[in-house]
């Protein structure tokens, strides 16, 4: 039982920069915006977060931090992607090798030096609650946070008009553009907001999970977060189905090689990887619901007529 | 009186194609104006320039009296300008009352909406389902919507972009009096149509545009219709001839007791159809779209498989189990309503298009396709059928509606089917190559082949069809006899109150008919 509940109080953790990154994503392509650079943003996010942390500087403006910088480069690919129309594949690839970069560059001086990580909260009584409590109510705030991210994502997408206007921007920004929308502004702002996610989900693992910088820490956590939101059809619900069940394998290939089974390490490692696409490819086979999920006009450069 | 509309020399160019050139017409508050003009004369440049969607080139718009120094879609739903496009600005993958809440202005409330949907559409004779989405909306139905959105809004000038093609006559005559009630309470109308005679009767003045320019003006219920053809096609129309024709023995094409369950909860279910089809005639199925129209088609073609093989007979042959490619192997043709992406492939030449469906001549050796056959067979369609196209390698989405159509039906009719099945041929085709389309079905038809058209323009069957069926609610009508019947009760058919009358009569008409 102990093991049970410490694993999966360890799978809420693992999942918590993906579900920040994959529903950053979600909203980028829902408004039909392809970005590949999420890694890239990811790396940003993680090393000026603990560049601001090493500055002395506050935890939560050390996420600010992250974040901002998750943003700036999400702006670098708008320019491109959204202003100069570029293409969008090309465009993202570029922002993911550059994000890599420049963190690489950002951390030299504070590799591997340990950081102090946000600690967990004690919330009186619940905290205290056997197994229940250690199950949910002795989380680090971020993983509240998150979920507090998915609800306002899955209500803004589906409860509020501008989430409805990005959705339809997303299907056809030729007629959104015709009924007086300004597809362009609307895009940029999902661009940016899916950095800012980005961003704070690198932060994550730099300032919570590791807790140090590492270069390329993320370990293809980006493209990981890339393919939920593809297999999850663009529904925020399934997003987090699938963080968990990618958080969860982590956390069961990790206990398969401390107990040494007689399989490659290697083949365990991949695991988490494997199995998440599997169970969402099974999952995303309903073609009618993929119709009506799928952002139309993903990736398609978008110039007003004229 | 201020005009509410005034446009002064607007010009507005394409690469090669000069749009509009130095156009100017007035609209005065509560006038019913229409703009005449066939397919390609620019009328939905113009409207679209009216409306903000595109910049003019040059030349002036002023509302109300006012200048506007600069234009576009948020700026005209300020003015009340409002606008219902020929091809509808909806978006599929959310629901009726959605798409109408993006256009509203202010927050958010779906169910006041949709209350007021209903309310509107109840009382304009416009049923819409405000919670369906759109995906599963017929083009008929995606009209309503459009227009139910544009009078939510309480426009001050409605423009219609060829709204009653997809309309039953009553559904027209209840548009009219809308409009009529709208003109009433000052709302002014820009009426885009090349119908003669709905702009008569419904229009108080009338602008004619061709190739781009202003041919004319006239008072529509004053001019007689050949003036006004004249200024909106320059020479006068090509008459289609009917001749006599004789009928094959047996029905070349049977539909026997055919159900279908719709796939989705939104489409029609065929309902015990019934058809019979002889050589040498041409059958019309009428109806509002979305009422098993296409999935009738698709029963035809193949596109379905029926559930028995006797369901459909072709030419004796129970071909109910087999696809598609098969019952074309067996001389089947078909013609479907979309032409880029599935009558032809919007990236392809024209060479390779007609190999889709023309390679049953022997354009396949080994496996291999060859490309020589392909673009003789293409450059043999393109000479027989007229179409305007440089040549075999021109991509399918280069050709204009009418070119592009009038190469998918030489296409088929190049491979001698025994039976063409044709769905709309001439949606968004132009005067003169709608013409040469119906003339040519008309051609097919009387060597002996047999022809089921499937359309929503009631005139265009009536002017073309031996005998007309209609489709309501997934279920087949008996056939009428053209001679003997008319719009209207074809048109109370349609709505489905058409009542036993009718199909007794028809049904004495099919036994004669089969004798």
């Amino acid at each position: 039982m102990d093991l049970f509940v410490s694993m999966f109080a360890a799978t809420i953790i693992a999942a918590t920069p993906l579900i920040f990154a994959a529903l950053g994503e979600l909203v980028v392509e829902k408004s039909g915006v392809l970005n590949l650079g999420i890694e890239g943003m990811m790396l940003a996010g993680a090393a000026f977060g603990v560049w601001a942390h090493f500055a002395g500087l506050p935890m939560i403006v050390a996420l600010a931090a992250a974040i901002l910088a998750g943003a700036a480069a999400s702006l670098l690919f708008g320019v491109l992607a959204l202003t100069f129309m570029t293409n969008q594949y090309a465009a993202g690839l570029a922002l993911a090798i550059f994000g890599t970069g420049v963190s690489a560059f950002i951390g030299r001086g504070f590799g591997s030096t340990p950081v102090e990580a946000i600690k967990p909260m004690n919330l009186p009584w619940l905290s205290d609650i056997p197994i229940i409590g250690e199950m949910f109510f002795r989380y680090d705030p971020l993983v509240y946070f998150a979920f507090v991210m998915f609800g306002v994502v899955s209500w803004f997408l589906y409860r509020t008009k501008s989430g409805l206007a990005l959705r339809a921007i997303g299907e056809s920004p030729d007629s959104a553009h015709a009924i007086g929308f300004e597809v362009i502004r609307i895009r940029y702002l999902a661009v940016m907001f899916g950095g800012a996610m980005a961003g704070l989900g690198g932060a994550y693992l730099s300032l919570v999970y590791t807790p140090l910088w590492v270069e390329n820490m993320t370990a293809g956590r980006g493209w990981i977060a890339l393919a939920l939101v593809v297999f999850s059809a663009w529904r925020p619900m399934r997003v987090i189905l699938g963080a968990w069940l990618f958080g969860g394998m982590t956390i069961l290939q990790l206990q398969g090689q401390a107990i040494g089974l007689s399989v490659p390490s290697e083949f365990l490692s991949a695991l988490p990887y494997l199995a998440t696409i599997a169970v969402l490819v099974l999952i995303s086979r309903n073609r009618q619901a993929m119709t009506l999920d799928f952002p139309v006009s993903l990736g398609k450069p978008f110039r007003p007529k004229g | 009186m201020t005009p509410r509309l005034d446009l002064r020399g607007i010009r507005k160019s394409y690469p090669g194609v000069l749009a509009n050139d130095d156009i100017s017409l007035s609209v005065l508050p509560g006038e019913i104006h229409a703009v005449l003009g066939e397919n390609g004369a620019g009328k939905s440049t113009l409207m679209k320039i009216i409306y903000g969607a595109i910049p003019a080139d040059a030349g002036q718009i002023y509302c109300d009296g006012k200048l506007l120094p600069e234009h576009g879609p948020a700026i005209s739903r300020e003015l009340g300008i409002e606008m219902v496009y020929q091809h509808f600005a909806l978006f599929d993958s959310i629901t009726v009352v959605e798409n109408i809440a993006l256009s509203m202005p202010g927050r958010m409330d779906l169910k006041r909406l949709a209350v007021r949907i209903r309310e509107i559409s109840e009382r304009y004779g416009l049923p819409i389902d405000p919670d369906r989405l759109v995906l599963s909306l017929s083009v008929g139905e995606r009209q309503r919507v459009e227009i139910v959105r544009c009078l939510l809004r309480h426009p001050r000038l409605l423009i219609l972009d060829e709204p009653t093609s997809v309309l039953t006559p009553q559904a027209v005559q209840k548009l009219f009096e809308t409009l009529r009630q709208l003109s009433e309470e000052g709302c002014s109308i820009l009426y885009i149509s090349h119908k003669l005679d709905e702009v008569r009767e419904l229009c108080h003045s009338a602008t004619v545009l061709r190739g781009g320019k202003v041919t004319g003006t006239a008072n529509p219920s004053e001019a007689s219709s050949a003036e006004l053809a004249r200024l909106m096609v320059g020479d006068d129309l090509p008459e289609i001839t009917v001749q006599p024709t004789e009928l094959s023995h047996g029905p070349l094409l049977a539909v026997n007791n055919l159900n279908v369950r719709s796939e989705t909860a939104t489409g029609t279910s065929l309902k015990a159809v019934n058809l019979e089809v002889y050589g040498g005639e041409i059958v019309g199925i009428a109806g509002v779209s979305g009422n098993g129209q296409r999935e009738l088609a698709a029963a035809i073609s193949g596109e379905k498989i029926a559930s028995a093989p006797e369901d459909v007979v072709l030419d004796g042959r129970p071909v109910g189990h087999f696809d598609a490619g098969r019952r074309r192997d067996l001389g089947l043709g078909f013609v479907p309503e979309e032409r880029l992406g599935r009558g032809a492939v919007p990236s392809y030449d024209l060479s390779e298009n007609a190999l889709l469906t023309a390679h049953r001549l022997g354009m396949v050796r080994h496996g291999m396709a060859m490309r020589s056959k392909a673009r003789d067979f293409a450059s043999g369609v393109i000479e027989k059928f007229n179409v305007k196209a440089s040549g075999p390698d021109a991509k399918a989405h280069g050709l204009s509606g009418g070119n592009l159509q009038k190469f998918i039906m030489g296409r088929e009719i190049e491979l001698s089917p025994r039976v063409l099945l044709v769905a709309q041929p001439t949606w968004g085709v132009d005067v003169g190559a709608a013409a040469y389309v119906r003339q040519t079905l008309i051609d097919l038809s009387r060597s002996g082949r047999a022809v089921i058209v499937i359309s929503e323009e009631l005139e265009e069957l009536f002017e073309i069809c031996d005998r007309l069926c209609v489709i309501c609610n997934g279920e087949l009508s008996s056939p009428l006899s053209r001679a003997q019947t008319s719009a209207e009760a074809v048109g109370l058919l349609m709505t489905g109150t058409g009542g036993k009358a009718a199909g007794r009569g028809a049904q004495t008409e099919r036994d004669r008919h089969v004798v």
